[in-house]
């Protein structure tokens, strides 16, 4: 497991993003009713690696993450891309210990 | 073998008759006597808010050869040949004669000197305007227009325009004769002497006399019109000089039958020039349908022109006006309903059969809004409700065969039918396919009235979790003073939010002057141009864009970007904006790039918000020759004024310093183009995908004024468009239109303009740089870091490479050396 940071820096719905040993990224994000999701940072549609930074919401009361560059909406829960069924993104474990949030 | 189809005239109804034929197996050639493109001649005194005549064309046809300039001055029937006045010889298989009318002009003495014009051509509006330029009158111009009908009203708008306070002569005893009777057109005068005009009826100018720089006119009643221009606008007459040796009808104009053919099978008029079996028309509408009927002729059809329906519905110098059927109850028996409310400023007239039961026809003054229910009802059952006191018209169904758009013939049942097999979901596709609305726009109402009555529901939802319209939640958050997203939400929304209701909402609290935008309760609705105050580019760097008030900057300021540029390594390219772009910034530069722009004296340019982005100027008269006003100097106050500002969409302006237009302010949300006397403004253009150019609001007004203006203007759009439209798409969508624009934010008219300039010395006050409040906050600092377990470790997906001496983006996903 990485370390991302302390539970306390996340901010309701909204994302950060950490780096893993093998210089891959995940993007992290706390929803408003408390629960915890992390998925590849890089947008599948765009390369770039900034899906953290997406607006998070529902739809159709499904939790997402809409990419900042193209607007595709993706579910926290499983990576899959609602905009394009073809395409999902990676889920990574996440769990906080002892107030600290860890990936996989 | 290809056959020639000649057309001798290049006005409305010849232009009109070229696009029904394209894509047909015709060569056409069309003669034009005026050098210029055809142009919308109905729109003729809109010509004077700008003198552009670009502004008045017509849309270009292909696959026409359309001589300019070119006039027919012979035509051989026998050769079946048009000679032009170059001397060109071009042979016909078809010739269609759309010649139109000339003005007519009574036999008063006087009428030809100088300072006498006709009103029908942009020409004529041209040397109306020499004239009144000439003229050394001391304060306001006086100008006579001879003729009360609709042309003549038109021409007096026009001389308004110009700053010509204009006597309107009538020989019969009330305006508009020949369409409103005397209680409508009682009340038509009332409303347009409020308007600087002065109404003289029953009486007309017995002598026209030159005296130094001045026309003194004599009216038959005594009266001495002492004036700087004369405008006849008395009627027209079919333009039948070109002698074909073709009959003629009895009031003039080449005679034809109903399939618009003259006594020669190969000779065809349509149009004001034609008389068919009989009967003249000075209409645009009858126009068009005659240009049908040939080209369906032309094309082996059998089409007839069915008469004319001669109702009209304008708007003259402001005021509706309508007239419908038997408006002056001629019917034997007829009997007249009529409604004149004197305080609202408005009059109807229902003429009915003597047995009440069916509507004949009627005259609307000020307010027309019934009229497109009414007309098609002419000739049928008069609902009883309507004769009843209170009865609203505007409720009435309307029969399947009514014509809802009688500039282009289009029916009820036409677009109903568009609507209900799916094709035409709003009102721009129902334009699309069935053209309806999109001559003088008057059905437009209608058409959204029949979308909804057919069940399409226009849903003004903003997205799934709001069910009201972006303007309707600026209500709620201004009226509730809501100010957090969640209360929001829970209150007047369902489920958590989108990535459309979150900005959406976010611009709406920022409009109302919430506080910083990455405030704690507000930043995570953002959208990450708004959360990193910067623009997301592809490769998830981020641009960075001071502001340049005006364009206008120091050489010193100017190092500083340099320097910044050349010390971040960022890629530099100069806007169409007047300022400078920086690119390829990391979230963790942001930070230190700006804290160095910041200290120099820069601030946030809000390039990535939707709001405010530049004041673009030309030099004005501080360098230019040419410049009448310091433009340089009212787009920097103008910038400074609205910097921050947060709007729907975001927001585009301009000054230029003279006419010669040198900031292109007319493509922009608000424009400021310098007059000899002050500034003009224009608002509601655009560039961009629908470029349209914006339309004057009001001209020749001071500085102060102007603000005002303006404030009104921008606060009215914030509070009412919807989600991402651009000023130009809500001015399109406006009930009303420019003209209810101008009532609200020029003349009051919903006694809000004092709310709207409070809310705008609000925003001014409340003005506070963005970049140096995110600047002197760690809490807001601490968000621009790549990694939240690496802070300063850089993103090892973002590489460059050189191009042009600068770094660009490495494309994503593709392998490349990097440099």
């Amino acid at each position: 497991m990485t370390v991302v940071c302390d539970f306390e820096v996340l901010r309701p719905e909204q994302g950060v993003a950490a780096l893993l040993p093998d210089g891959s990224q995940v993007a992290v994000f706390l929803t408003a009713d408390g629960s915890l999701h992390a998925l590849d940072n890089i947008d599948p549609f765009s390369g770039a690696a900034v899906l953290s930074r997406g607006i998070v919401g529902d739809r159709g009361g499904v939790p997402v993450v809409v990419s900042p560059v193209y607007k595709q909406a993706f579910e926290l829960a499983t990576g899959k891309c609602l905009d394009e069924p073809s395409v999902s993104i990676a889920v990574h474990q996440v769990r906080v210990r002892d107030g600290v949030v860890e990936v996989t | 073998m290809t056959r020639t189809l000649v057309v001798i005239g290049n006005g409305m109804v010849g232009h009109r008759l070229v696009d029904a034929l394209s894509g047909s197996s015709w060569r056409i050639v069309v003669f034009g006597e005026e050098s210029r493109p055809a142009y919308d001649r109905v729109a003729l005194s809109s010509y004077v808010d700008t003198w552009s005549s670009a502004d008045l064309e017509l849309a270009p046809l292909s696959g026409a050869e359309i001589r300019l300039g070119e006039k027919a001055v012979s035509v051989d029937r026998e050769r079946r040949i048009v000679v032009g006045a170059s001397g060109v010889e071009v042979s016909y298989d078809a010739l269609v004669l759309a010649t139109g009318s000339v003005p007519f002009v009574p036999p008063v003495p006087g009428r030809d000197l100088p300072g006498c014009h006709v009103y029908r051509t942009i020409d004529d509006l041209d040397g109306i305007r020499a004239t009144v330029e000439a003229a050394d009158r001391p304060g306001r111009h006086s100008g006579m227009v001879l003729g009360g009908g609709l042309l003549g009203l038109e021409a007096a708008n026009a001389l308004r325009g110009m700053g010509v306070s204009p006597h309107v002569v009538e020989l019969a005893p009330r305006l508009m004769p020949i369409q409103v009777d005397d209680g409508g057109a009682g009340l038509l005068k009332r409303l347009v002497e409020k308007l600087d005009l002065t109404v003289h009826t029953g009486t007309s100018a017995s002598s026209i006399e030159r005296d130094g720089s001045r026309l003194i006119a004599k009216l038959a009643n005594g009266l001495e019109l002492d004036l700087d221009v004369v405008v006849f606008s008395a009627g027209i007459r079919p333009r039948t000089d070109l002698d074909l040796g073709l009959e003629l009808g009895p009031r003039g104009g080449y005679l034809v039958d109903a399939a618009c053919r003259t006594s020669d099978p190969h000779v065809y008029a349509i149009g004001e020039c034609a008389s068919v079996e009989g009967m003249t028309y000075g209409l645009v509408a009858p126009g068009y349908a005659m240009a049908e009927v040939v080209a369906d002729q032309l094309n082996g059809g059998t089409k007839v022109f069915p008469g004319a329906d001669l109702s009209t519905k304008l708007k003259l110098l402001g005021v509706d006006v309508a007239s419908f059927g038997d408006a002056h109850a001629q019917t034997e028996g007829a009997l007249e309903v009529v409604v004149n409310n004197a305080v609202a400023g408005t009059y109807s007239k229902l003429v009915v059969s003597d047995d009440a039961k069916t509507l004949l026809g009627g005259v609307l003054v000020g307010d027309a809004s019934a009229y497109p229910s009414l007309r098609p009802l002419v000739g049928k059952e008069v609902p009883a409700a309507l004769l009843q006191p209170g009865g609203n018209a505007a409720d009435l169904e309307m029969p399947a065969d009514a014509q809802v758009c009688s500039c282009h013939a289009v029916t009820k049942q036409t677009i109903t039918d568009a609507i209900q097999s799916g094709v035409a979901c709003d009102v721009a596709e129902l334009k699309a396919c069935t053209k309806a609305g999109t001559g003088c726009g008057s059905c437009v109402p209608m058409l959204k009235k029949l979308l909804t009555d057919c069940g399409v529901e226009q849903s003004k939802a903003l997205c799934e979790h709001f069910t009201y319209s972006r303007a309707e939640l600026f209500e709620i958050v201004r009226a509730t003073r809501i100010t957090t997203f969640t209360a929001l939400i829970e209150k007047h929304g369902s489920g958590r939010g989108c990535d459309i209701c979150k900005p959406a909402v976010a611009s709406i609290l920022a409009s109302l002057n919430n506080g910083h935008i990455l405030g704690e309760t507000q930043v995570s609705l953002q959208d990450t141009n708004d959360k990193f105050l910067a623009n997301l580019q592809r490769n998830g760097t981020y641009s960075v864009v001071p502001r340049i008030p005006g364009g206008e900057i120091t050489p010193e300021k100017l190092i500083v970007i340099g320097e910044v540029a050349r010390d971040f390594g960022l890629y530099t390219k100069i806007t169409g904006g007047q300022r400078i772009d920086l690119f390829g910034a990391t979230v963790d530069q942001l930070p230190e790039i700006w804290r160095r722009l910041v200290d120099a004296g820069f601030e946030s340019g809000h390039a990535y918000g939707k709001a405010l982005r530049t004041v673009k100027s030309c030099v004005g008269t501080t360098w230019c020759r040419y410049g009448v006003q310091d433009s340089v100097g009212l787009a920097i106050e103008l910038e400074l004024r609205y910097r921050g500002l947060r709007s729907p969409h975001k927001l585009k302006s301009a000054v230029s310093g003279c006419a010669r237009e040198c900031a292109e302010a007319r493509g922009k949300d608000f424009g400021v183009i310098a007059t000899e006397n002050g500034w003009n403004l224009y608002v509601a253009g655009n560039g961009g995908f629908t470029p349209r150019h914006a339309d004057l609001l009001v001209s020749d007004v001071d500085t102060e004024t102007l603000i005002k203006i303006i404030d009104r203007f921008l606060m009215f759009y914030i509070r009412t468009a919807d989600r991402l439209q651009r000023t130009s798409a809500w001015l399109e969508g406006l009930d009303g239109g420019l003209e209810h624009l101008r009532e609200v934010v020029v003349d009051d008219k919903l006694g809000i303009c004092d709310e709207l300039e409070a809310a705008m010395a609000s925003h001014v006050s409340d003005y506070a740089d963005e970049w140096r409040g995110v600047l002197e906050d760690p809490e807001k600092l601490a968000r621009f870091t790549s990694f939240v377990n690496a802070p300063g470790t850089p993103d090892p997906t973002i590489t460059f490479r050189a191009e042009r001496g600068q770094r660009v983006p490495v494309q994503l996903g593709i392998p490349e050396v990097v440099r």
